[in-house]
C-alpha cells in the first residue's frame, strides 16, 4: 500500500491542478478553456487561461508543496509533531520581511528584494527557533518560542502597514496573516518559483539523515549524519521555500501540520518517504482550498488561511489532546 | 446621588460641557439663519463649503482636503486649519454647524450631536442630479442659497454640452482589488452621459463591487478607466499592473486615469466629464 501512495497523490494533485485551471468566475467552457491554454485559440480566453488562471494554479502547487514539505522536514528534524512553519513563526517573520521590502520601496527598485527579504526573515526565525527549541528543547519550548515570534512579527507587520502612506496597505494585514492567491501573475511565479524549487530540493536531500535521526541523535551520528550540517540544510531549505511562498501568497497556516500527520501512517512513518508525499499532499491541500475559496465566495477574495485554519486548528487541538494523554 | 445624575444624563462629558454649550447657543443666535462658525469633516462637503461659504464663515476643513490625490482644492484648503474628524477636536473649535458625510464616523457624529452641536450629514453624490442638488443643499445650510443656485444652474447647463448622442461604446472603471462602480453611482452616470455602456453595471454590480479580472478580460471594453496609485506599496493596487490588464488596456481604444476631479460632486467634476467626452469622441462612431 505504501508504494501506491505517491502515484495516488500525484494523480490527485494533477486533477486538482486541472480543476484550478478550469474553475473561475468567467465561466468558460471546458473545450474552449483547453483550446486556449494549449493551442492559444481565442484572444480573450487565452489571456484568462494563461495570464490569470495558470499563474494561480502554479503558485497553489508550489506554495502548497513548500508548506507540506517544510512541515514534514521540521517535524522529522525536531522529532516533534507540532513543528510547522506557520505555528513556529517562520511564516510570519517571512511576511514581516516581505512587508518591509515592499514599504521601503526596495521591492520596487529591485524585484528580487521581495523574496530575498522574506527569505532573510524566515532564516532569522528558523535559526532562533532551532536555537531555543532545538532537538532537546521539547514541544512546549518550541510552541512557546513560536507563539512569541509570531506575535512579534505580526505586530511588526501591522506597524509597518499602518505607517504606510498607502491607504490600502493597512487593510492588507489580513492578507499577510491569512494568505491568498487571487490575481497573482506570472511575474510572481518567476519571482517565487526558483527559490521554492531550490528550498524544496534542499529539503528533499535530507530524507536519509532524517531516517537515521529517528533512531536518536547518537545512533544517527554513528551512522555518519552530521547534525550541524543537517540543521543548516533544514534552516536554509525551509527559509528559501517558505520565504518565497509567503512573499507572493502571504502566510497560509496549518498545511505543514496536517499534511504530514495524515500521510505518516500511509508511508510507514519513514521521513525519507514522508517528505515527497507531504510535498504532494501540501500541494493538493492548497489547490483544493484555493478552488474552495473561489466556489464559496467568487467575488470576495476569501483568504486561504481561513479555510486551512478551519480544518487545521481543530486538528491541532486534537494533537495537543493526544499528547496530553501520552504525557500523563 | 452623583452616580444617579451621571447615569441619567448620558455621561460626565455632557454634564460638564452643557453650560458651555448654552453660552454658544446664545452667542450664535444673533446670526439668525446663517451659521457663523462652520466646520466641515468630509472631503466633499469641504470643497462645496470652500466654494460657497462667505469669507470667515468656514473655519476648518478635513485633512483630506489637502491630499492632492483626492482633493481638487489643495491650495484653497491650505488657508484653513485642518481637522482629522475627531469629535474632541471639532467640538473645541466651537462650531455652530458641522458638515459631515453620511459615512463619517458614527461615533464622532453621535458624540457631537450629544454635545448639542448641529451636524448636517450629506450622502455621497450617486448621480449627476445629486451633484446639483447637493450644491443647493450646502448653499441653503450656509445661508448662501443664491450663490449655490448660480453654481448648480451653471453645472446643469454645462452637462448638456457633453451629452453624447449616437451609439454608446463600452467602458469599465477598474480600481485596486478589482473594485468597479456599477449601477447607481456617479461614475456610471458620467459614463452614460459621455456615451459609454458601463461594463461594471452590465456585470450586475450595483453601487461598488468586485469585478473579477477574468470577467473584465472577457468583456474587453473599449475604454478602461483606472485610478492613480497611492505612494507606498500595496497588494491591492498590484492588480492595476497585472499583465492581463496591461494587455487589455493596450488593446482597448483608450485608457484614462481617474484623479481628484472624479471624487466629489463639485464643479470640477466637469473636467472629468470633459475628458470622458473627449475619449468617446476619439473612439469614433464604430467602436
Amino acid at each position: 500500500m505504501t508504494r501506491a501512495v505517491l502515484p495516488a497523490l500525484g494523480a490527485l494533485v494533477a486533477a486538482l491542478f486541472m480543476a484550478s485551471l478550469l474553475i473561475g468566475p468567467a465561466g468558460l467552457g471546458l473545450g474552449q478553456s483547453l483550446a486556449a491554454l494549449f493551442r492559444g485559440e481565442g484572444e480573450a480566453v487565452v489571456m484568462v487561461m494563461r495570464d490569470i488562471r495558470l499563474p494561480r494554479a502554479i503558485l497553489g502547487l508550489a506554495v502548497g508543496g513548500a508548506l507540506g514539505l517544510s512541515g514534514a522536514a521540521m517535524q522529522g528534524f525536531l522529532r516533534n509533531p507540532l513543528a510547522e512553519p506557520g505555528l513556529i513563526g517562520v511564516s510570519s517573520t517571512a511576511a514581516l520581511g516581505a512587508v518591509i521590502a515592499l514599504q521601503t520601496g526596495a521591492a520596487a527598485a529591485f524585484a528580487l528584494a521581495l523574496p530575498l527579504a522574506a527569505l532573510a526573515g524566515a532564516t532569522l526565525s528558523a535559526l532562533l527557533i532551532l536555537l531555543m527549541a532545538g532537538p532537546r528543547g521539547g514541544a512546549l519550548a518550541l510552541i512557546l518560542a513560536g507563539i512569541a515570534l509570531s506575535a512579534l512579527a505580526g505586530a511588526g507587520t501591522s506597524l509597518v502597514l499602518n505607517l504606510s502612506p498607502n491607504p490600502f496597505a493597512a487593510a492588507e494585514i489580513v492578507f499577510w496573516m491569512m494568505g491568498s492567491l487571487a490575481d497573482r501573475s506570472m511575474s510572481h511565479v518567476w519571482l517565487a518559483a526558483p527559490f521554492i524549487a531550490l528550498g524544496c530540493a534542499m529539503l528533499l536531500t535530507t530524507g536519509r539523515s532524517l531516517d537515521a535521526l529517528t533512531l536518536g541523535e547518537d545512533a544517527a551520528q554513528s551512522m555518519g549524519v552530521r547534525l550541524s550540517r543537517l540543521r543548516l540544510v533544514i534552516i536554509l531549505g525551509t527559509a528559501s521555500a517558505i520565504g518565497a511562498s509567503v512573499a507572493v501568497a502571504g502566510a497560509i497556516g496549518f498545511v505543514g501540520l496536517i499534511v504530514p500527520h495524515i500521510l505518516r501512517p500511509l508511508v510507514g512513518a519513514r521521513p525519507s518517504r514522508l517528505l515527497p508525499a507531504s510535498a504532494l499532499g501540501g500541494a493538493a491541500m492548497v489547490l483544493a482550498a484555493d478552488i474552495a475559496v473561489r466556489l464559496i465566495a467568487p467575488d470576495r477574495d476569501l483568504k486561504l488561511g481561513v479555510l486551512t485554519a478551519l480544518v487545521g486548528a481543530p486538528f491541532f487541538l486534537h494533537l495537543v489532546w493526544r499528547m496530553r494523554k501520552v504525557e500523563a | 446621588m452623583w452616580a444617579s445624575v451621571q447615569s441619567s444624563d448620558r455621561g460626565l462629558a455632557r454634564l460638564v460641557l452643557a453650560p458651555a454649550l448654552a453660552l454658544w447657543a446664545g452667542a450664535t443666535a444673533v446670526f439668525a439663519d446663517a451659521p457663523a462658525r462652520v466646520v466641515s469633516m468630509n472631503l466633499c462637503t469641504d470643497q462645496l463649503a470652500m466654494l460657497l461659504a462667505a469669507p470667515g464663515q468656514l473655519i476648518s476643513v478635513s485633512n483630506l482636503a489637502s491630499d492632492p490625490l483626492s482633493s481638487t482644492m489643495v491650495e484653497e484648503a491650505a488657508a484653513f486649519p485642518a481637522n482629522r474628524g475627531g469629535a474632541e477636536q471639532i467640538f473645541l473649535m466651537q462650531p455652530d454647524l458641522v458638515l459631515a458625510g453620511s459615512y463619517t464616523s458614527v461615533a464622532s457624529v453621535a458624540l457631537l450631536r450629544d454635545l448639542g452641536v448641529r451636524v448636517a450629514q450629506l450622502p455621497p453624490a450617486s448621480s449627476l442630479q445629486d451633484v446639483a442638488a447637493q450644491m443647493r443643499e450646502v448653499g441653503a445650510l450656509l445661508g448662501q442659497a443664491e450663490k449655490a443656485e448660480a453654481m448648480a444652474a451653471a453645472f446643469e447647463a454645462s452637462l448638456e454640452k457633453f451629452r453624447h448622442t449616437g451609439d454608446p461604446a463600452t467602458a469599465a472603471m477598474y480600481y485596486p482589488n478589482g473594485y468597479t462602480t456599477g449601477e447607481g453611482t456617479l461614475s456610471d452616470d458620467i459614463l452614460k452621459l459621455a456615451g459609454f455602456r458601463n461594463i461594471g453595471a452590465e456585470a450586475g454590480v450595483t453601487g461598488g463591487g468586485i469585478l473579477p479580472l477574468e470577467r473584465l478580460v472577457m468583456a474587453a471594453p473599449d475604454l478602461i478607466v483606472t485610478s492613480t496609485p497611492y505612494p507606498g506599496a500595496s497588494r491591492s493596487e498590484e492588480i492595476l499592473a497585472h499583465p492581463a490588464l496591461t494587455a487589455l488596456r493596450a488593446r482597448a481604444g483608450a485608457a484614462r486615469i481617474t484623479d481628484a476631479d472624479w471624487v466629489c460632486g463639485t464643479p470640477y467634476l466637469l473636467r472629468a466629464i470633459e475628458a470622458m467626452a473627449q475619449a468617446r469622441a476619439a473612439l469614433g462612431t464604430g467602436p
